[in-house]
């Protein structure tokens, strides 16, 4: 391994000169990265931070000479080892790519070829660029797939993408573009779609392979507290353009923008818990299956008062959203029973009356998807208004208004359709859409988790002062319980479709902890830059 | 593999039910075709006398629902019955037109199927560019033309003008296969110009639509060449939809080829079927539309296999 030489002499391996990236479907000419500079020396992390719009991703794929389709690269340089890569034509940037610097992606299970076993798509590079043999490819995949933690690395590659969990595939794709051990990898959001205790072994195993390899690492992100535990620098990216760069500890403790400091200070909104009222909806013994046999839901019991906010937090394969979908009707449970206020409703939607109907909202995760693309988002939010209400003519024009001036929207919003709304402004329709029906309890689905922090922040506020303003009551459903903090009244911890623990914020939050309530809590990376080390040298036995 | 088997059990169970209801529609359809075989036999000028003798003799004085079970009693035990115009049983007449007919489809679909994944892939590759408009154009123009059509222009040019190949396609079975072959290379080729289209653009937009995925980005990111990431990374994930239509014009190239057997005077199993229809020989008609149907319940049945198989979660799960 290369010694740590005195940095401030290495050439740099990576060096972006005022790189500048522009859209070429509409907007036409839009600068998505402008003038950006930035240099990485052998061994080197530094993170790429911002929200989402920010270039981060952009800039990552340009450092290997790529741009999306619709993206054009239109200035600058991207010198690797002193090599414009923008210079070359695409035959002569294949060697790069692969071989000399890879790229890790968000989403492994989508970046995998469903057709192929793990270890040919490992082996792929390095024998493409003929980096290594076959054979000796091979045989490195299972001593790489053993340094990263893999279960049976003799025999792991030899599964498809789907049939290994989405932590391991994440370390897997890891060790894939480590094959050819390039001087430089690109990590593009590579622990955002895992859960938080397996992001811990994946952001540790990450951590161990570029450090052992001496590897440089471009590390993006949106979470300022994960880049804080890898990067020995940190840029700050916001709408293409630099906000500011700095050492990663300085950055967190001095940061010089406000735009840094609203990043920082993203999680610090928190809800004072309320004082019990009446049940509004009562979920008793509640047992669930998709298929027979397997459940996925064994006697959960919760109650939500009038007023209060519920959170349903877990990890996926909780349970937590199956039952939204016993609670809405869509799965019919095996046993238990569900009722509001006081009174049982229908297993299944399609027994359930308009009226029962309207007293059960649902907000959705995904606003892109929950709202038709072909609606106005006057017909969107107008519907219930017109199906429970019987709404008409003016009085449903006054309705409308108020709903969008509620949601903090603007009544121009109502003449615009879907595609022209940012994802916090079509979650607010959602919103919108939701109190329209007047409902009793409102299901929040993971409805921050695909909108950007500052956004998500923005929501949460907005779904509080609704709850303060009405008396609205929320079942929140989770992972995040940075989420969970804000909003909360009472908190229920789902493992595995049962409930670990249950009760007030205050009691479920605080010493003395269960077990696994304080995994979960532990594994919520905090922004100083040694927690990881704090965590791992804790030992957490789980393995 | 036993869920695959399943699978399989299941749609050939369903597809037997469905040649049940087709074969009703067509017993019904082809009994309410106009004419009568026993004027048909006799001619215009029979007695009264003389033609319900006849009808008498064939059996076609029953009632509609015995006369169809008594066809589909003979059909389970394998005997689609007798012609009514020359009293031979129908296998017999139509086994050697129905392998011709599947010779002439075989031979289509070896050039047309690699020809338009092939074309598919170019146009994929190089898609909006020169290569992909020429093949797109023409092979649209190709499907756009009748068939008889391309027919009599490639007779024109091969036959008339350039003398390489014969017009007619008058097979038997006594001639050597490769006089055979070169026989059938005219009716084929003009089968391809009918089908290639089709799966040809299939394949383009199966594979252009997968070269958004993140995958494709990812492969491409691992600095291989265009032709490598079309070939080892898109296609094992776009068999299932170009399959399905490849299958099709199968189908179509073994049932659909009527037009053409009857221009090249090919002794197909169409053409026996329109000769028939003429002479209003039931029968015939009737178990030639049975085999067309099972033809395409067949190769559905085909298509759904082959895209569970070319899907990796259901043929390797957990």
């Amino acid at each position: 391994m290369m010694q740590r030489i005195n940095d401030a002499q290495v050439h740099p391996i990576l060096e972006i000169r005022d790189l500048v990236i522009e859209s070429q479907g509409r907007p036409k000419g839009k600068r998505l990265v402008d003038n950006i500079s930035l240099s990485l020396r052998p061994g080197e992390v530094l993170g790429l931070i911002g929200e989402s719009g920010a270039g981060k991703s952009t800039i990552g794929l340009a450092a290997m000479g790529y741009a999306r389709d619709g993206m054009k690269i239109t200035g600058g340089q991207v010198l690797f080892d002193g090599v414009d890569l923008l210079s070359l034509p695409d035959r002569q940037r294949r060697p790069y790519r692969g071989a000399r610097v890879a790229y890790v992606a968000q989403s492994a299970a989508a970046a995998f070829n469903p057709a192929h076993k793990l270890i040919d798509q490992y082996v792929e590079a390095a024998v493409v660029h003929g980096v290594l043999s076959d054979a000796q490819a091979r045989e490195e995949a299972v001593a790489l797939y053993e340094e990263l933690g893999l279960p049976n690395p003799e025999t792991f590659g030899n599964r498809y993408p789907h049939q290994v969990s989405g932590g391991q595939l994440q370390r897997a794709m890891v060790a894939t573009a480590m094959a050819c051990r390039p001087e430089v990898l690109i990590f593009d959001e590579p622990t955002t779609a895992l859960d938080v205790t397996t992001q811990i072994e994946v952001l540790a195993a990450i951590r161990k392979t570029i450090r052992d390899h001496h590897t440089a690492a471009l590390y993006i992100t949106h979470d300022l507290a994960v880049v804080a535990q890898v990067a020995d620098r940190i840029m700050v990216l916001r709408q293409g353009e630099m906000v500011e760069e700095g050492d990663t500890r300085r950055l967190l403790e001095q940061p010089e923008q406000t735009y840094t400091r609203d990043l920082l200070s993203v999680r610090n909104l928190h809800k004072k818990e309320s004082a019990p009222d009446d049940t509004v909806l009562s979920i008793r013994g509640v047992c669930a299956e998709y298929h027979r046999g397997t459940q996925v839901l064994k006697d959960v019991s919760v109650d939500v008062e009038k007023g209060r906010t519920v959170a349903v937090v877990g990890e996926s394969g909780s349970g937590k959203s199956t039952l939204a979908r016993v609670v809405t009707g869509l799965l019919p449970p095996t046993e238990g029973s569900i009722s509001l206020h006081g009174e049982t409703l229908s297993p299944r939607l399609r027994e359930r009356d308009r009226k029962t109907l309207q007293r059960l909202q649902m907000i959705y995760q995904l606003p892109d998807t929950a709202l038709n693309p072909r609606q106005k988002i006057r017909d969107i939010i107008g519907r219930p208004l017109q199906f429970y209400h019987g709404m008409q003519g003016a009085a449903l024009e006054k309705r409308l208004r108020q709903l969008v001036d509620m949601t903090e929207l603007g009544t121009d919003f109502l003449d615009r359709w879907p595609a022209q709304l940012s994802g916090g402004q079509k979650q607010r329709v959602g919103i919108a859409r939701a109190l329209a029906a007047e409902p009793d309890l409102i299901i929040c689905d993971e409805v921050t988790s695909a909108l950007d922090q500052l956004v998500g922040e923005q929501i949460l506020n907005l779904l509080l002062s609704l709850q303060r303003d009405l008396g609205m009551s929320y079942l929140f459903i989770t992972h995040d319980l940075g989420t969970v903090d804000a909003i909360a009244d009472h908190v229920v911890v789902m493992r595995k479709g049962q409930v670990v623990e249950q009760g007030a914020k205050s009691t479920v939050f605080a010493p003395p902890y269960e077990s696994y309530t304080r995994l979960l809590l532990d594994s919520v990376p905090e922004m100083d830059p040694a927690w990881l080390d704090h965590v791992l040298a804790d030992a957490t036995p789980q393995g | 593999m036993n869920k695959l088997l399943l699978t399989v059990a299941k749609r050939l169970g369903l597809g037997l039910f469905t040649l049940l209801v087709i074969s009703l529609i067509i017993f019904l359809a082809v009994d309410m075709l106009p004419g009568d075989i026993a004027t048909e036999i006799l001619g215009q000028m029979a007695t009264p006398d003389a033609v319900a003798a006849i009808r008498a003799e064939l059996g076609l004085n029953l009632p509609i629902h015995e006369r169809y079970l008594d066809w589909l009693g003979g059909l389970v035990q394998g005997d689609l019955g007798n012609s009514l115009a020359t009293d031979r049983p129908v296998a017999s007449l139509i086994g050697d037109r129905l392998m011709n007919t599947l010779y002439l489809a075989g031979l289509a679909a070896l050039i047309s199927v690699p020809l338009a994944l092939g074309l598919g892939v170019l146009a994929a590759l190089y898609r909006n560019t020169l290569v992909d408009r020429v093949v797109s154009v023409s092979s649209l123009a190709a499907i756009s033309m009748p068939e008889f059509f391309i027919a009599y222009v490639l007779i024109l040019f091969i036959s008339v003008q350039l003398g390489w190949l014969p017009s007619l396609s008058k097979v038997d079975a006594d001639q050597p296969w490769l006089d055979r072959i070169q026989l059938m290379i005219l009716p084929a080729i003009t089968l391809t110009f009918v089908t290639c289209a089709h799966m040809m653009r299939m394949t383009r937009a199966t594979i252009i639509n997968l070269l958004s995925s993140p995958y494709i980005e990812m492969a491409r990111l691992k600095g291989l060449g265009p032709w490598r990431v079309i070939v080892r990374h898109t296609l094992p994930n776009a068999w299932a939809p170009i399959v399905n239509v490849v299958v099709m014009n199968i189908a179509y190239l073994i049932t659909g080829v009527v037009v053409v057997e009857v221009v090249f005077v090919y002794p197909g199993l169409g053409q026996l079927m329109v000769d028939s229809v003429a002479k209003r020989d039931l029968p015939v008609v009737q178990a030639a539309s049975l085999i067309f149907a099972a033809t395409y319940i067949l190769f559905n049945l085909i298509a759904d296999v082959v895209s569970i198989v070319s899907n990796p979660k259901l043929l390797h799960p957990k």
